[in-house]
């Protein structure tokens, strides 16, 4: 029953697209009813205050300084100038330091890449242990898991200090891509360990009559068959991570801040004159990643930051 | 009981070695870092830790100082006004935002990948772009002077009485597309039939939602409510990036003077004492959450 109303949905929103209503289905509404004015009017409105932020970052950073201080903000450039997206890169100051973003950028790279290739690969093992493999004591060390999840971070992180120091690791970008991989761990294993349980169970067992062990159903059955949780963790951690500011200042030495400490000091440092066409240009390049990430992956993100919206 | 096992079945402990073995990152990390780390920094909010931790109990001292410190207190005055606010707001505008969605509307993904987009935005970089927006010299302020309302002032950031309101602007413009999102999902959730019965009875819509719709999505709002109040405590990024915390302490929030202390007035003890009440306040939003939440229930 609830698959022929699905399935009839789907039949009155397709021909309804099409306006070519049959008799089938509902009575199509007129276009500009007082409802419909309504309710667009609405969300084009919302949309419109949502995009007004993008609009002034683009607009200020194509234009030119003098402009900036006659005009105001939310014109549009009367001449484009990508002097400030170069400069943004490759040249701005942060103190008596001049070589624009392009570090930050890098040092994101390097973070981002290994902390989430690494999260991932211990959360997925993790989660297929505690989904398939459950041994005494695993569900205790799970709660103590998820309940650290809500553990702001400024209760831990002094604490890992001394941890890393104590292994040489405090300043280094391996410290970072731990510290990355411990608080990412909460909601990438409970992802892994909710999609690994919603597998059928025989595929599982099968297996397990044929002989296959604890690792070779790993990567011969379960790696194969959840593809799409792991672009779902992808990225969640890549945008967790690129975004991070906190954790980033906290266990890294200047030379390896990533991006988004560089862009804050950037921005936000008091030497010399406020050149706002180049703070707007470097605060999209930094948004830049994220948001590709965004747009490219759609009802995914959706469906990652619906798990990951707890992660602290 | 483990002992006990283990005499009787001396292999108990080898038995699925394998995801034992797999497990230990995350026992490792439950226990160390998230149950040890968290008693370490209680533990030593008792002492009178300077620079390096140090195990001298002090008792309550650190507490003492920190709440009759005056920019404790306003951080957390800040914290309780941004609190309110941004769940009121955030909550209503959400809602409203995902039941305006939710009316068979054509172009939805379009609208949803416009209303979530800033969520996929880092705090820097929204705290930087309304700080731009905001600005008075060039930001909104002047672009309405410039229309000829030359006495119009809105410079949140840079008075003091207002300034967290400033950054509750951008702290919503980040954080609603999230609510609605998951108020869209509750929504979706909803018998199609509790629409038509309350149609055929002739209930005006807004009451079905205010009457009927609202109450049966308590669990979508209490879920809601525990994210976004769990993400308020954390404020500290925006800050950073909007205000530094400025005008003079107008803007300080919690998060940020334990970062200030433990890491640039290496007081660690105020510091530890402050995140200390930090992880009060999550419990304080979250016990009772999951009490409701798998009280009932087994855990799992």
């Amino acid at each position: 029953m609830a698959d022929t109303a699905s399935i009839d949905h789907s039949t009155i929103t397709s021909t309804s697209a099409k306006s070519a209503a049959g008799p089938r289905g509902k009575k199509p509404r007129p276009l500009f009813s007082s409802r419909n004015i309504m309710v667009y009017g609405v969300l084009i409105f919302a949309a419109a205050y949502y995009l007004l932020p993008l609009y002034v970052m683009v607009v200020t950073s194509l234009k030119g300084m003098p402009e900036i201080r006659l005009g105001n903000i939310f014109s549009p450039p009367m001449e484009i100038t990508f002097e400030p997206w170069a400069k943004a890169w490759a040249s701005a100051c942060t103190g008596l330091n001049c070589e624009g973003l392009s570090r930050g950028f890098w040092n994101s790279v390097r973070i981002t890449i290994p902390s989430t290739i690494v999260s991932i690969a211990i959360a997925s093992v993790n989660g297929y242990a505690l989904a398939n493999w459950r041994f005494k004591g695993a569900d205790l060390f799970f709660t103590i898991l998820i309940v650290g999840a809500f553990i702001p971070y400024q209760v831990m992180i002094y604490p890992i200090v001394i941890v890393l120091r104590e292994m040489g690791l405090y300043g280094s970008l391996t410290g970072l891509i731990l510290v990355h991989t411990i608080f990412g761990m909460p909601i990438l294993t409970l992802l892994f360990r909710n999609y690994f349980s919603a597998l059928p169970e025989e595929l599982f067992k099968a297996a397990r009559i044929d002989g296959a062990g604890f690792w070779t159903i790993y990567f011969r059955i379960m790696l194969p068959m959840s593809l799409p949780i792991f672009v779902v963790a992808m990225i969640l951690q890549v945008t967790g991570i690129w975004n991070d500011f906190l954790l980033g200042v906290v266990f890294t030495r200047p030379e390896y801040y990533p991006m988004t400490v560089q862009l804050n000091n950037i921005v936000n440092s008091v030497q010399g004159v406020k050149e706002y066409n180049i703070n707007m240009a470097a605060t999209i390049l930094t948004g830049a990643v994220p948001l590709i990430v965004y747009f490219v992956s759609g009802r995914l993100f959706v469906r990652g930051i619906a798990a990951g919206a707890v992660k602290g | 009981m483990t002992g006990h096992a283990k005499a009787g079945r001396p292999n108990q402990l080898l038995r699925n070695l394998n995801s034992k073995i797999a497990s230990i990152p995350m026992m490792l990390t439950a226990v160390v870092i998230f149950l040890g780390g968290t008693l370490w920094t209680v533990v030593y909010s008792f002492t009178n830790s300077k620079l390096l931790p140090r195990m001298k109990f002090v008792g309550l001292d650190q507490y003492e100082r920190l709440w009759s410190a005056p920019r404790w207190l306003v951080s957390i005055e800040n914290l309780a006004i941004y609190g309110v606010f941004s769940l009121i707001f955030s909550l209503t505008i959400g809602f409203v935002l995902a039941a305006f969605m939710d009316q068979k509307i054509r172009f939805e993904n379009t609208f949803r990948t416009i209303f979530l987009y800033p969520f996929a935005l880092s705090f820097i970089v929204t705290g930087l772009v309304w700080q731009w927006i905001l600005n008075p010299e060039f930001g909104v302020q002047s672009v309405v002077r410039s229309l000829g309302w030359t006495s119009f002032a809105f410079d949140p950031l840079y008075n003091q009485e207002i300034v967290i309101y400033g950054i509750l602007i951008a702290a919503l413009w980040q954080g609603t597309g999230l609510v609605m999102c998951l108020m869209l999902a509750g929504l979706r959730g909803i018998d199609e039939d509790i629409w038509k019965a309350a149609r055929v009875d002739g209930i005006p819509m807004w009451k079905t939602y205010i009457f009927i719709i609202i109450p049966m999505m308590r669990a979508v709002f209490i879920t809601t409510l525990v994210i976004v109040a769990s993400g308020i405590v954390r404020v500290y990024d925006l800050v950073v990036a909007q205000t530094s915390g400025g005008p003079g302490i107008a803007s300080e929030v919690p998060a940020k003077y334990v970062y200030d202390y433990m890491f640039q007035a290496q007081n660690l003890g105020q510091g530890f004492a402050a995140s200390t009440m930090m992880l009060i306040t999550v419990a304080i939003i979250i016990v009772p959450w999951a009490y409701l939440e798998f009280g009932g229930r087994k855990r799992g």
